[in-house]
């Protein structure tokens, strides 16, 4: 056997062992060609010496939805802001190993970062609609993508306030200003504005710890609806949103990945004792 | 501590807060009242009819005919303080000689004083001054004017180990005898006849230049020269100070020349005004020579270096108060740092920049020392646009310097003095209250 061979080999053996936890014989399969849409090979990521998460590998199939849950502090976030390179704000912070989205190296040196974060969106822990009328913030994305004929961008605010389930809301109220709406639509406007500029995979940062419980099913019901047409993943505190929104999820703990299992497996059968302890709430 | 002194302690503060409040309302009350009330003396008053007399042959104003009977009236009572002068005239040629010579010296003084109250005497050569080819314009002035006339000013300096008393003595007692005696109650009784007080509103004082060094006339070119001067600095030091402080707060590495750059711009801030003239004479135009000497755009480029260290700190805040969820959003979209700055970024900021910028404006409008040696002069007419690059300007913040202290008249046009210090002032208050009624309107169409 070549080495060639043998690595395909591992690879292949490794995809089995991702579909196994994304299409458990139990779950409803998606349509589509399971491909794997972001892969990290033993990814660290450093704030200036403290390695804060620490050689993760995982591979994360597309139009899936993925949960990241663990106590406070443990890299779930950082690991989320590295997907579209957010943390390259804080200036101390660095990586090592690889980090593939659609076979391509995040952190490469030709990476072209305005184009990854067009195609990887986020949205944050807090509503962060931009001091501009409803129309503006979705239109945002669009115009600083080149679309600037308002008819078609017309069209494009339509759609995304229309997937992210807050048109009927807010249609009649286009030009008032975003930070007139309510913390829950706040959040949703969000997701639209995200959505406007077409992305493949959608990040979401605690997207419901600013919200009440009525806002937050709303976000899940939200979520629901995009499963299948995009790349979610998702990082909350909360691990019934987990339970109830994900397909998969991923268990860390002081920057290590210690399980990624199916959700039903997690959350019943966990295999490492430390995922029992934390979903039980043994241990804070 | 207990209850009872934590409650005196909070009451005294309370005390101590309210009183401060109270001494500074009074000491800004015993600045602003004489500015108004004597700055609106400058326009509106009780003129006379030499100020009519003014208006229309220096600015061609007013209505000829109407005027024209005026002085026919005014006349037909000074022609007979004329007669009585030229009636002592001759009584004096008839005099002893001693008598004549003590006679003589005090008539003149009569004769020049009935001069500053109404005018050039008839046979007297027209004088080469405006200020003196007219009588007293103001009712208030002739008043005094008057009283000069009616009473001599003594010093009563009998006592050495006290300050010297001034006091009058009547003239009227003085020429007991003669037919002049009958002139100062005459001038007394008729003096509204012979210069016809009239309520005046003349809003000329702002829009007119001023005649014979702001004897008559308007302060326009001061006021003009104050915008031009205000708005050039402006025109420079914004765009400079906004990219400048986008330049800090985004794409600066923080390090050792960073923070230096900071200080060194803090330190600016604070270098006497005087300081940024000289330096304004040294570099613009001698080194730069960006005019032959004193010149608008000197002066401009001056203060311009001046405020530039106030937007800077003022725009460098207010990017820095603009949340960082903003940036993230934008970020997040795919949007590239310099879209994100332009978009999101100074959008948000621009309350606190401009608030900065219209503060800024004021100073500059208000700032006499850089313009000494770049840009003022303290007579001249308004400039055109186009002489902003060669010629000098009068400016409100150096006229009111120099009418206070430079003028030979000075004591006579205290009213003018006044008007310039309210214009100027309202001119402050007038851009500070925009910058707050701005910075309301954008930050209530960014609050929604």
């Amino acid at each position: 056997m070549t080495v060639d061979a043998k690595e395909t080999s591992e690879s292949a053996q490794l995809q089995k062992a991702t579909r196994d936890i994304y299409l458990p014989p139990e779950r409803k399969k998606i349509s589509g060609d399971d491909t794997i849409h972001i892969s990290a090979k033993e990814f660290s990521i450093y704030y200036g010496d403290f390695e804060a998460v620490k050689r993760v590998s995982v591979d994360i199939i597309s139009k899936y939805v993925t949960a990241i849950i663990g106590p406070s502090g443990c890299g779930k976030s950082t690991f989320l802001r590295a997907i579209n390179r957010m943390n390259d704000l804080i200036p101390s912070c660095h990586t090592t190993g690889a980090l593939l989205f659609d076979g391509e190296d995040v952190y490469g040196k030709f990476t072209d970062e305005v184009l990854l974060r067009k195609k990887v969106g986020m949205v944050f822990q807090k509503p962060n609609p931009f001091p501009k009328s409803i129309f503006d913030n979705i239109a945002y994305g669009p115009r600083l993508h080149g679309v600037n004929d308002k008819k078609k961008l017309m069209e494009i605010v339509e759609r995304s306030l229309k997937k992210a389930a807050i048109w009927d809301e807010v249609c009649d109220r286009l030009d008032k200003n975003a930070l007139g709406l309510s913390g829950g639509q706040q959040q949703r406007l969000c997701v639209a504005r995200t959505l406007a500029v077409e992305p493949e995979v959608l990040l979401l940062d605690e997207p419901t710890s600013a919200l009440d419980p009525k806002a937050t099913a709303k976000i899940e019901d939200l979520i629901q609806e995009l499963r299948g047409s995009y790349t979610i993943m998702i990082v909350t505190h909360n691990m019934q949103q987990a339970s109830r929104v994900s397909d998969s999820t991923m268990f860390f703990y002081e920057g290590v990945l210690v399980e990624h299992a199916s959700t039903a497996q997690l959350f019943t059968n966990p295999k490492d004792p430390m995922t029992e302890d934390y979903i039980t709430g043994r241990f804070s | 501590m207990n209850i009872g002194t934590r409650k005196i302690l909070d009451r005294s503060f309370t005390a101590v807060g309210i009183g401060s409040i109270i001494v500074m309302a009074l000491a800004l009350m015993f600045v602003v009242v004489p500015i108004v009330t004597n700055g609106i003396g400058a326009v509106f008053f009780t003129g006379t009819v030499e100020h009519r007399k003014m208006l229309f042959n220096e600015f061609k104003r007013g209505d000829s005919q109407g005027l024209s009977s005026e002085v026919a009236s005014s006349d037909r009572y000074r022609s007979k303080v004329y007669d009585m002068l030229t009636g002592f005239e001759a009584e004096l040629e008839t005099m002893a000689p001693e008598k004549k010579k003590e006679y003589k010296e005090k008539y003149a003084q009569v004769r020049s004083a009935v001069q500053a109250l109404l005018g050039p005497l008839p046979g007297d050569s027209t004088p080469m001054l405006t200020r003196f080819k007219y009588g007293q314009t103001r009712w208030e002035k002739a008043e005094e004017k008057l009283h000069d006339l009616l009473y001599e000013s003594k010093w009563d300096n009998s006592n050495p180990n006290v300050m010297s008393k001034e006091y009058f003595v009547s003239r009227a007692i003085g020429f007991e005898g003669t037919s002049l005696v009958k002139l100062f109650p005459y001038v007394k009784d008729n003096l509204e006849k012979m210069l016809l007080p009239d309520f005046t509103v003349y809003w000329g004082f702002i829009t007119d230049s001023s005649v014979d060094s702001h004897f008559f006339g308007g302060i326009w070119p001061e006021i003009q020269g104050t915008f031009f001067l205000a708005i050039g600095a402006m025109l420079f030091a914004f765009p400079l100070g906004v990219v400048a402080a986008v330049y800090f707060t985004e794409y600066a590495k923080p390090g050792f020349l960073n923070s230096m750059l900071r200080s060194a711009n803090s330190t600016l801030a604070g270098v006497p005004s005087i300081v940024f003239g000289m330096f304004g004479l040294a570099f613009f135009i001698n080194t730069m020579k960006v005019s032959e000497s004193k010149s608008v755009i000197a002066g401009a480029l001056t203060l311009a270096i001046m405020i530039l260290p106030t937007i800077i700190r003022a725009a460098e805040e207010a990017i820095l108060a603009v949340p960082k969820t903003y940036r993230e959003a934008s970020l997040s979209l795919g949007s590239t740092k310099w879209n994100t700055i332009a978009t999101v970024i100074l959008p948000a900021a621009l309350p606190g920049i401009l608030t900065g910028a219209v503060i800024s404006l004021g100073r500059a409008a208000g700032e006499t020392a850089p313009i000494i040696f770049t840009a003022a002069v303290s007579v001249g007419s308004a400039i055109g646009l186009a002489d902003v690059f060669s010629s000098p300007t009068p400016a409100l913040s150096w006229n009111i310097y120099n009418l206070a202290s430079e003028h030979e008249a000075a004591s006579q046009i205290r009213h003018v003095q006044y008007g310039m210090v309210l214009a100027l002032v309202s001119i402050v208050l007038l851009l500070n209250l925009s910058a707050i009624v701005l910075r309301a309107r954008i930050s209530k169409k960014l609050k929604g």
